[in-house]
């Protein structure tokens, strides 16, 4: 009898294993919904795929009457660019005060004990504040977004920053590297790859503000359309959506995976020199 | 090329003095061997000659002008550890440091300067032996490969003074004596002054034209942080009839 650690599947086996939970999951949802829907036809709870299919194909192929727009397109374009801005603005922001906080002593002084404090403020409580100065449009979404992901992004990078080995930082001024050229050649590229780390580990957050701020105050938006539908409980909308929404993000992550591998090789081999 | 003055060099860590009423004058060129007891205080006093940190009491004068308070390209170093920047590929690291040289500002060369400076770093890889390696990375490089990697990209900047702390310390003996052989010849050809240091007496004869000696010449047994090291002796090593390893020796990386 083999130990059960040294135990591998097969290429098959290992796609029939992780594809098994997935299906389990889709056949209890099946054998629920019949069973209800046998009873009372008119349960909303658990829609039959063919009720969502409907309901998809209402969403995602027609124009919707009033508007012309077609709603699920509408919603994830709006949904998407918020999020780009929001990580994008994160990102600038963690990497410059990351970068100060990690290299720069004065820097790290000045800033470090305002950041721990903000970065201990439930950014959602924020949220009724950012509708009053901001308003209700894109830029209070935005903001929460930044908010909520910026501190952990600037914190994670100033402690790559500070992880890089003394030698190194020597070894570039013996070289003659200046400060600026430090920050360039030496600090930045290698902490890269750790941004996208930190990325993938933000995307959760990301959506959760978004959809939080969404549901609050917008007129489109994938948080909007699902929070809009639960009035109505459409769960045959709602849960493709939430479907969907889940595609998106685990494609972010992937693609983010990827930049990785194409972009940083060299972190990928295995600690290094 | 270079001159070093060590006035009456204290260094203390809080109540610890790791070194005490250090003086040295070392000659232009010469090859300064540092040995002594571990924790003595050998990386403390290269940290020093770096301006990686500043002594407590005492100067240090180069050609008769007080260190600069960085780190410079006038003194080179390779640890033992850690020299070489893990994200650029074996060319990449040498060349950065022409790039620096030749764009202080931007620490990069675009174009036809780049592709100059790529191949020079190629020339100086071979030189060192590792002209096969170009394109790997560091990671992917032995340990003996990586200082040799280090010792070029040093070398790339022409520094004054080279400072090595137990850079082959972690090598078998093999690589060590290939290593030797490398780093007398590169030692003469450009006429640097070197100070390394090692835990091998038979490594610090070899090399060195001096051989410089850390140990504490006082001890209190109720206060072992008191009293620092100091150079308690100096030997000159006979060129002539210490047996330095030949060039026949280091060819090619292990
Ligand atoms: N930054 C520091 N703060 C406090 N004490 C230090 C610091 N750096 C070194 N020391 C102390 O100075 C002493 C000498 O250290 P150093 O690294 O120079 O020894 P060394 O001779 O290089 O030893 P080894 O041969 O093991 O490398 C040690 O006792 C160490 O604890
Ligand atoms: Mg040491």
């Amino acid at each position: 009898m083999r130990r059960l650690i040294n135990l591998r599947p097969s290429r098959q086996g290992t796609f029939f294993l992780g594809a098994l939970p997935f299906a389990i999951v889709l056949v209890i949802y099946f054998v629920f919904s019949s069973l209800r829907l046998a009873e009372n036809p008119a349960d909303k709870l658990m829609p039959a795929f063919s009720t969502m299919g409907e309901a998809i194909v209402r969403v995602a192929a027609e124009p919707e009457q009033r508007s012309g727009t077609i709603v699920l397109w509408a919603d994830t374009g709006a949904s998407l660019v918020r999020l780009a801005l929001g990580l994008g603005i994160a990102t600038a922001i963690g990497l410059v005060f990351g970068i100060l906080n990690g290299l720069i002593v004065y820097a790290r002084v000045t800033l470090a004990p305002f950041v721990g404090v903000l970065s201990m403020v439930p950014p959602m409580a924020l949220l009724p504040i950012l509708f009053i100065m901001l308003g209700l449009e894109e830029t209070s979404k935005v903001a929460l977004i930044v908010i909520g992901v910026a501190p952990y992004l600037m914190r994670d990078l100033a402690l790559r920053v500070e992880e890089l080995p003394g030698e190194q930082l020597v070894k570039a001024q013996t070289l003659g590297a200046s400060t600026w050229v430090i920050v360039a050649r030496v600090v930045l590229p290698q902490i890269l790859p750790r941004l996208i780390d930190g990325l993938r580990l933000s995307l959760g957050p990301a959506w959760l503000f978004l959809i939080a701020a969404e549901a609050i105050a917008s007129t489109e938006g994938l948080g909007y359309r699902i929070f809009l539908m639960r009035r109505y409980m459409a769960m045959d909308v709602i849960l493709p959506y939430v479907a969907w929404i889940t595609f998106l993000a685990a494609i972010s992550d992937w693609v983010l995976v990827q930049i990785s591998r194409r972009a940083f090789g060299w972190a990928h081999l295995g600690r290094g020199a | 090329m270079a001159t070093l003055r060590v006035e009456n060099l204290w260094m203390e860590y809080g109540a610890q003095t790791v070194l005490e009423r250090v003086n040295l004058d070392v000659a232009d060129g010469a090859f300064c061997a540092l040995v002594g007891a571990s924790g003595c205080g050998k990386s403390t006093f290269l940290r020093l000659l770096l301006s990686q940190e500043r002594p407590t009491r005492g100067t240090i004068l180069m050609d008769g002008q007080p260190l600069p308070q960085d780190p410079g390209p006038d003194r080179g170093v390779v640890f033992q550890r850690y020299s070489v920047f893990p994200h650029l590929n074996a060319v990449q690291n040498v060349a950065l440091a022409l790039e620096i040289a030749r764009a202080p500002g931007l620490g990069r060369l675009f174009g036809k300067a780049r592709r100059a400076a790529l191949s020079e770093a190629e020339v100086m890889l071979a030189d060192v032996g590792l002209g096969h390696a170009c394109g790997h990375y560091p990671a992917e490089l032995s340990g003996g490969m990586q200082q040799r990697l280090a010792i070029a990209q040093a070398l790339a900047r022409k520094p004054r003074i080279l400072l090595l702390d137990e850079p082959f310390g972690a090598l078998d003996p093999g690589t060590r004596t290939q290593m030797h052989g490398l780093i007398s010849r590169l030692w003469r050809e450009t006429g640097m002054t070197v100070f390394m240091v090692t835990h091998d007496i038979r490594e610090a004869f070899a090399l060195g034209t001096r051989v410089l000696v850390f140990d504490k010449t006082r001890h209190d047994p109720q206060a072992p942080g008191a009293y620092g090291a100091t150079i308690t002796y100096d030997l000159p090593v006979d060129r002539s009839t210490s047996k330095v390893p030949s060039a026949s020796e280091e060819k090619s990386a292990p």
